[in-house]
């Protein structure tokens, strides 16, 4: 068990989402699309510059970018 | 008649079933924000008719982009008599988000259920019964592909349609449905007065959208309660109030899921090996940059010249076909010029660039319809949000050089709004297909045999000088943050032929139009210009004409950038009706009858240099009238768009001028 933020995350790994951090904006458009507390998400893989980041949740793919990923807390269970 | 509203996620399917249902044909896109106007259409199902609307398919309804802002609208304005929900079938969850938020507006309504077909090849199972049993609406199964399910469907919207019955409220778990009702009866005399649905509202005022309040013109005190409750029931998620209704809602869905769905074991592999190897750390870029390459050598190298050429042949042998049967007709000359050299010539001349623009959409039309289009923004982002845009800029700055107009519509599917502003402006320097023909012309003459890499460098030189600009505008806005990126990556899937051909026709289309109407028109007032002296007398001598009067007064201006004849002048004023016109306004300037004199005509009035300068012109200066037009439509005034042209046109003033200044420097003018 760690506490960590998604932007931590390596290609592959998994976690649950604990909170979304930041201005009110990012935080309600995530969650309307599915990025809420004990939701589980993949880091699938980072863009070939290395930033944006791709994850997957709720059965989609997502993009966004790392600098918002950290907003992101994360738990890990194995 | 009585209106159905047709709304769903972008990438649902929602166009392919707009098609479907109302046997029109919009094109569809595979990413975000291919319907960018409202469309309308008429929906005949055996009991009767219904006036379609298809909306832009959006996650959400609160007003984060301008197309949910849109579709909000057009729900709460147009009050259709029913709602059709799409949803992708494979992603199922944050779909059925938007469901019940359509649910909230107390609307007849039922769910089709779109891709059934892949939830099988997947290996699961869907049972839509018990999934509206749990949401408490019709849902029925649609592959909109195929057309499976849509005759149901269309039934069963016009027994909605007809009876008005609404369904039931969706039933929240107790914070927040007790929230809602305690907000709803502060609001409920208001809405009532509005005729808006309170638990809509009431939902959006529980997520913490300020506008709801201002849009229902609240008291302060009302205002101020609704605040203290959102802030208590939000207390126990961290005081985050879109958590708490969001949290809500896919509790809700995920628990209709859980009873409705057998999931498949086989979820989209193949998607996911193609991502595997697009998105490959080290393969990604090269296989982009060789897939842009290919898409442009293609358009402009041999094939795209050889069908140019084909169609170039058809245009000369009517001309000489014409002139030799006027001729025997004994018309007079003027009719046999007004004819062969503006008619025929003019139009020809662009008609010629046909073959290219249509290649150019195809390949467009197929990253787009693949889902590689957002593949791209996503590789993309990187770059360009260093000129403080996004990667989703970057799909409206590749069909640019398609055509500048449908560009900047795309652009509405960004959802920064400085972001899309500042796109918007730097959109044109992506040099659309009609200034091709510019550079065709005057590369074959002074640089031949390297008439590829001269037509790239304008390409390069346009994206450059957008780079440049970005960045100075960055730095002169103070601009404080990034823009937000937040992207779907759809699955890929295989574009149809139909709606490939279709997207082309769409183009193509509009190009002919253009053609036989505008330009066509254009050419014809200018021959009338160009024989007719300030005092109406017809005259022989071209420099005599009005036009030459009115070209010798700007010339001057343009002299510093090494075309300071009045034909330049004139030239690049009809190009500001379409781009196109410029080469045949040149041609008719110069009385030059085919390709052959024109090249002539211009070998012996530009330099080298001067062509490069002329060329750089063309490429920067402000768009053509339809692009204008629509940029003003966009960036909100006509202030912003005459600021904008004035911006792009100093620009293009300036960039020629070193060009040209450069090149005097050096050795380049012989």
């Amino acid at each position: 068990m760690g506490r960590n933020t998604l932007g931590d995350l390596r290609p592959g790994q998994g976690a649950f989402i604990r909170s979304v951090r930041g201005e009110e904006l990012f935080v309600r458009r995530l969650a309307e699309l599915g990025v809420t507390p004990g939701t589980w998400v993949e880091l699938r893989r980072k863009a070939p510059l290395g930033d944006p980041i791709q994850i997957r949740l709720r059965g989609y793919e997502l993009s966004l970018r790392r600098a918002d990923a950290k907003r992101i807390e994360v738990e890990r269970r194995t | 008649m009585l209106k159905a509203a047709l709304c769903g996620n972008p990438n649902c399917g929602k166009t392919t079933l707009y098609n479907r249902l109302t046997g029109q044909r919009q094109p569809v896109g595979n990413w975000a924000g291919v319907t960018v106007d409202k469309a309308e259409g008429v929906l005949r199902t055996a009991g009767g008719e219904l006036l379609l609307l298809d909306l832009p398919g959006v996650y959400s309804l609160s007003a984060f982009s301008m197309e949910e802002e849109a579709a909000r609208r057009i729900l709460l304005e147009e009050e259709p008599a029913v709602l059709i929900n799409i949803v992708d079938g494979t992603n199922l969850e944050r779909n059925l988000y938007l469901s019940l938020q359509l649910l909230e507006l107390r609307r007849p309504m039922v769910i089709a259920v779109n891709m059934m077909d892949e939830i099988q090849r997947q290996g699961g199972k869907l049972d839509c019964a018990l999934l509206g049993k749990a949401l408490g609406v019709p849902v029925l199964p649609v592959s909109a592909r195929s057309g499976e399910g849509v005759e149901a469907l269309c039934a069963a919207v016009f027994r909605l349609a007809r009876q008005g019955k609404t369904p039931p409220a969706p039933v929240y778990d107790p914070a927040a449905g007790g929230a809602l009702r305690e907000i709803g009866r502060l609001i409920d005399g208001a809405c009532r007065t509005l005729h808006y649905p309170a638990l809509f509202y009431a939902a959006r005022l529980l997520g913490g959208e300020k506008a709801a309040a201002r849009e229902l013109g609240l008291p302060a005190g009302t205002a101020d309660k609704i605040e203290e409750i959102s802030k208590r029931c939000a207390a126990p998620f961290g005081g985050n109030q879109a958590a708490l209704l969001a949290g809500a809602r896919y509790r809700l869905i995920d628990a209709a899921v859980d009873r409705a769905l057998q999931r498949g074991s086989r979820r989209r592999e193949w998607s996911e090996r193609i991502d595997a190897l697009l998105l490959h750390r080290l393969l990604a870029l090269p296989i982009f940059l060789g897939m842009m390459g290919a898409v442009f050598s293609l358009t402009f190298g041999p094939v795209g010249r050889t069908l140019k050429g084909g169609l170039e042949a058809l245009t000369a042998w009517t001309g000489d076909f014409a002139l030799r049967r006027l001729a025997a007709a004994g018309a007079p000359g003027w009719i046999q010029s007004l004819l062969t050299d503006a008619v025929i010539g003019g139009v020809g001349g662009v008609l010629a660039f046909l073959p290219q623009i249509l290649l150019l959409f195809l390949f467009l039309s197929l990253l787009e319809d693949s889902g590689y289009m957002a593949r791209a923004a996503f590789m993309m982002d990187r770059l360009l949000r260093g000129l403080g845009l996004s990667g989703k800029s970057f799909i409206p700055m590749l069909m640019g050089f398609g055509c500048t107009t449908p560009a900047i519509m795309a652009t509405r599917a960004l959802d920064n709004e400085r972001d899309r502003q500042l796109t918007i402006l730097l959109l044109p320097f992506m040099s659309c297909g009609a200034r091709l023909p510019i550079y065709a012309l005057f590369s074959s003459v002074f640089f031949p045999g390297r008439e590829g890499i001269t037509v790239f460098s304008m390409y390069l030189l346009g994206m450059a000088v957008a780079v440049l600009c970005g960045l100075c505008l960055k730095k002169a806005t103070l601009h404080q943050e990034d823009a937000l990126f937040l992207m779907e990556l759809p699955p890929y899937r295989i574009p149809t032929l139909n709606n490939t051909l279709l997207h082309m026709w769409e183009k193509g289309k509009g190009f002919l139009w253009k053609a036989g109407t505008v330009i066509f028109s254009m050419n014809v007032v200018l021959w009338l210009l160009q024989h007719l002296t300030p005092g109406l007398q017809p005259v022989q001598d071209p420099s005599e004409s009005l036009f030459g009067a009115f070209g010798r007064l700007i010339s001057p201006l343009l002299r510093p950038l090494g075309f300071g004849e009045w034909q330049p002048a004139v030239a690049l004023l009809a190009g500001l009706i379409a781009k196109e016109s410029v080469v045949s306004t040149l041609s008719m300037l110069y009385g030059a009858a085919n390709m052959e004199a024109l090249s002539a005509a211009i070998a012996s009035h530009f330099t080298p240099l001067s062509a490069l300068s002329f060329m750089t012109f063309c490429l920067l200066y402000m768009p053509c009238i339809s692009a204008f037009v629509t940029l003003c439509r966009e960036l909100g005034s006509i202030r912003k768009g005459i600021l904008a042209a004035w911006f792009q046109t100093g620009v293009a003033y300036a960039v020629s001028f070193l060009v040209y200044s450069f090149g005097l420097l050096s050795s380049l003018n012989r």
